[in-house]
């Protein structure tokens, strides 16, 4: 089966605007009958929910964090992206859209990230007027810097905060009006499934967390905001609670899932200490304009960092492409590291690092100037692994980071259920197979803010008519009693191992067969691996507690039970593609250089995911990519 | 290798009596983090067929304000400017005994354990903690020229992470450190200063009916904020709350 994207007829710079000139739309008094659940709180979510109770809807908002403020937007340091072209260097709507389609490797829609582009403008404007606090220049005019993967400066920043200060730009305005009486907020409440009622998404089944209630809510329309699931390979720059679960569930109710298996790995994490560690944590790409990377010449190197000469340091991101040198994307950076440190050239007691060495900069410069521009960031070094960079260059090595796969959605960002809606890191949309850095915050809040305003609407004016959806309808006790089911069983295995561990086995795994570089033979392992464990996880899980009351370890179980499911579709989404493109390389696909080997000829298509059954193959179905504007090139970078 | 003694408060609910808990751990590597040394803890507390300790946690990276504890009577233990997420175990000695408890305050009830209800903050935002701009109103980004100074100032106010490390460490648990900061980072920028009147009266009120006790000028609540908000933004909540009056105009 095709899958229909549904992208307006017409010139590129005018899809949009045709669009919502033809979208229908709903007259105010009859926006107040209609019920809209959202579900997560980031800066999509928080955004999403904001801006359609502003214009009248009821919105109930839901997150599994204890404060809204709390989503993991808020760890985005870097910035956000708009083509304003304030720094007068050749920006424009079109150059970002361009640099966008390639940084993504030709496996996007065109449409959708020309709008993107497009609604960058209007995001600045906007969290400007909410108070967030962006980096201005001394004449008091906003300032930008650059990203991997462009040749202009269009991010906007605030130190090295900037997702949480655009994430507490949409949290206030979430607050704003849960106090005028428009969302009821939901904390501490983590969706377990999605109800459909005659095909269509009518609602979800959720746990308070506080007191283990199983809970029921109805709607017209359901929206996802549930952000990416990086954090199957546990160990990963995301926050602990992070989880597929969500979407998971949505997609066993016959939501598409796409592309999940490309997976970006942030090239300038700290590299793991030990096993009993539980996160990787990122350290802003920004680095990279002032850092240089670089690994030692020899092999079995024992001198420290500073008592290498410069003639034999290999600074490969330099040599190896060097019109974009530091700055190169980051699934090239993140390879490029991944292969240095695979030679056996990684930095550190584990060898699984390489330096990124500020020594220069500071010379140039002034230690000064670094300081301002990294000071939180050279802390955060410092506080994580006791050692000054200011002084030594900081070791670092790639993570699991961001999933640019996620539930299919179509140009109005509607899931294949009818009704379900996913935007941000859930959708799969606009990054193609590798998202530049700054474009995420800028997704979650133009979706957010702009787009599903319009795509909600076009769609509920035809639901005005229909019948309210009603938690006593039997399909709501149907499911509720699944979900209850599902928790009973967990706690009732009473084994011998924790969640953690087979977490934990599961990331490994993935990383090694499904993470950096992929091959057949790997995949196909990984696929029998996933099996046994899943078998072992139900045989042999321990969850302490009971089902009605706090318990983090029950919540955890339920999240890796949905990840090894998960894992089975990324290995087969990852199998199926014989190609290498952005994050995803296969071994088996790349040029006589190393560098991915694209086939645009075969597999110029976005992979939508029907769910079978667990353990066996997904259905596929294709969602050919049409290139009407831009030429699909060898995406080089050298 | 470390071994450690924890003697951590353990609580059922809000209702229950709560008490300190004896656990001896050994093998603690020192470059573990306070909540992976946590987490090991838990490990062994299931394998053992016990509850494990309940404590908030998530982006594990200092930002999201979801972890704090009192350890060793200190929010966020003892090194200054970090959330106990950032707290490495090489800060403490071997051998050492190390008190872990919630932060505690009648604002912040407890949930069990380490887990405390913090909602409080949120509805002091609610309050008034925002600019009223519906998406769509804005205008041009660089037609509100703010300068450097500026800018940064705000900035340094609107980095609080609401984790409630002043709330904990107050003698009053008074919620002046965080209220203010918010109150100062809207009206440092010239968008923020239409509403000034109205957020400080509204945010203050609630932060008095939420039960949060009043700011005596101990300045702990700066000393012990993993993001170093000052104090200076509480005179700044004074001075704004002064300038109204007390009333709404």
């Amino acid at each position: 089966m095709m899958v229909d994207a549904k992208i307006p007829e017409g010139p590129l710079e005018k899809k949009w605007s045709k669009y919502k000139a033809a979208a229908k739309l709903i007259n105010p008094a009859n926006r107040k009958k209609l019920k809209v659940i959202v579900v997560g709180t980031g800066l999509a979510g928080s955004s999403a929910a904001a801006s359609l109770a502003e214009l009248g809807y009821h919105v109930s908002s839901f997150c599994f964090q204890d404060s809204a403020r709390r989503a993991h937007s808020v760890a985005a340091q870097g910035g956000v992206n708009a083509a304003k072209n304030y720094q007068n260097d050749g920006d424009s709507v079109y150059r970002m859209f361009y640099d966008t389609i390639k940084g993504g490797d030709f496996r996007s829609r065109e449409a959708n990230v020309y709008r993107l582009a497009e609604c960058s403008l209007n995001l600045i404007d906007q969290a400007v007027a909410q108070g967030v606090p962006f980096a201005r220049e001394y004449g008091g005019y906003l300032s930008n810097r650059s990203f991997g993967g462009v040749q202009v400066s269009r991010t906007f920043y605030a130190r090295g905060q900037s997702g949480q200060q655009l994430l507490l730009g949409a949290y206030q305005a979430l607050m704003r009006q849960v106090s005028l009486g428009k969302v009821n907020l939901y904390a501490r409440h983590e969706m377990l499934d999605l109800v459909l009622i005659d095909g269509k998404a009518k609602g979800i089944i959720v746990r308070n967390l506080d007191d283990g209630k199983i809970e029921r809510f109805a709607a017209d329309a359901v929206v996802m905001a549930t952000g990416g699931f990086g954090k199957i390979y546990y160990l990963s720059t995301l926050a602990m609670g992070c989880n597929a679960s969500a979407i998971w569930r949505a997609h066993k109710r016959g939501a598409f899932m796409a592309c999940p298996s490309w997976i970006q790995f942030h090239p300038t994490c700290l590299s793991q200490a030990g096993d009993y560690q539980s996160k990787l944590t990122l350290m802003s790409e920004s680095l990279r304009n002032d850092g240089r990377i670089w690994v030692p010449k020899l092999n079995n190197e024992s001198r420290a960092a500073n008592d290498i000469p410069e003639s034999e340091r290999d600074y490969y991101l330099e040599r190896k492409y060097p019109s974009f040198g530091n700055l190169a994307p980051r699934d090239i950076s993140s390879r490029a590291a991944k292969e240095r440190i695979d030679a056996g050239l990684g930095v550190g007691v584990l060898k699984n690092a390489v330096y990124l060495d500020f020594s220069k900069a500071i010379k140039e410069q002034g230690k000064h100037k670094i300081e301002e521009k990294y000071g939180n960031l050279f802390s955060m070094y410092k506080k994580i692994t006791d050692d000054d960079a200011y002084q030594e260059p900081m070791r670092i090595s790639p993570a699991a980071h961001f999933s640019m796969g996620g539930l299919w959605v179509d140009y109005e960002l509607m899931t294949t259920i009818p009704g379900l809606f996913a935007i941000g890191e859930a959708n799969f949309a606009d990054h193609g197979a590798n998202r530049l850095g700054a474009n995420s915050l800028l997704q979650a809040s133009v979706d957010g803010y702009f787009i599903i305003p319009y795509t909600i609407a076009n769609y509920l004016s035809g639901e005005l008519k229909n019948k309210k959806a009603d938690i006593s309808n039997s399909e709501f006790a149907l499911i509720e009693t699944e979900v209850s089911d599902r928790l009973k069983t967990l706690i009732n295995i009473r084994g011998n191992k924790s969640s953690d561990y087979f977490h934990k086995k599961l990331g490994k795994l993935l990383y090694h067969q499904c993470g950096l570089s992929r091959s057949a033979k790997g995949l196909m392992e990984a696929i029998e691996e996933i099996k046994q464990y899943t078998e072992e996880f139900y045989q042999d899980l321990r969850v302490s507690g009971s089902v009605n009351e706090i318990n983090a370890e029950l919540e955890k179980a339920a999240r890796v039970a949905d990840y090894l499911e998960m894992a089975n579709l990324m290995c087969y989404d990852a199998l199926s593609r014989e190609e290498s493109c952005g994050a995803h390389f296969r071994e088996e696909y790349q040029t006589s250089e190393g560098e991915a080997l694209r086939n645009d000829e075969k597999f110029c298509y976005v992979s939508a995911w029907e769910w079978s059954k667990v353990n066996a193959k997904p259905i596929l179905h294709k969602e050919p990519l049409v290139f009407e504007f831009m030429k699909p090139s060898v995406r080089s970078y050298r | 290798m470390m071994k450690i003694n924890l003697k951590v408060w353990r609580q059922k609910n809000a209702m229950s009596k709560g008490k300190l808990v004896d656990y001896e751990l050994k093998n603690i590597d020192p470059h573990m983090s306070f909540l992976e040394m946590m987490d090991t803890l838990n490990e062994s507390l299931i394998l053992r067929g016990e509850t494990p300790i309940e404590f908030d946690h998530d982006c594990r990276e200092g930002i999201c304000g979801s972890c704090g504890m009192m350890i060793n009577g200190q929010a966020h233990g003892p090194v200054a400017g970090l959330t106990v997420c950032q707290l490495h175990m090489r800060e403490f000695k071997d051998e050492a005994t190390i008190y872990i408890e919630p932060f505690r305050a009648k604002a912040f009830p407890i949930k069990r354990d380490l887990r405390i209800d913090r909602s409080a903050f949120d509805r002091i935002v609610q309050s008034g903690g925002f600019i009223s701009v519906s998406t769509g109103q804005a205008v041009e980004a660089n037609t509100l020229l703010i300068t450097h100074e500026t800018a940064e100032s705000a900035f340094d106010s609107a980095a609080c992470i609401g984790c409630g490390a002043c709330v904990a460490t107050c003698k009053n648990s008074s919620a002046a450190l965080f209220t203010s900061a918010k109150i100062a980072h809207l009206v440092k920028l010239p968008q923020g200063k239409k509403e000034a009147t109205k957020r400080v009266l509204n945010m203050v009120r609630q932060m008095d009916i939420e039960g949060f006790g009043h700011c005596s000028n101990t300045e702990a609540c700066e000393v012990k904020c993993p993001q170093n908000i000052s104090i200076l933004n509480i005179a700044r909540m004074n001075w704004e709350f002064n300038k109204t009056g007390g009333v709404l105009r």
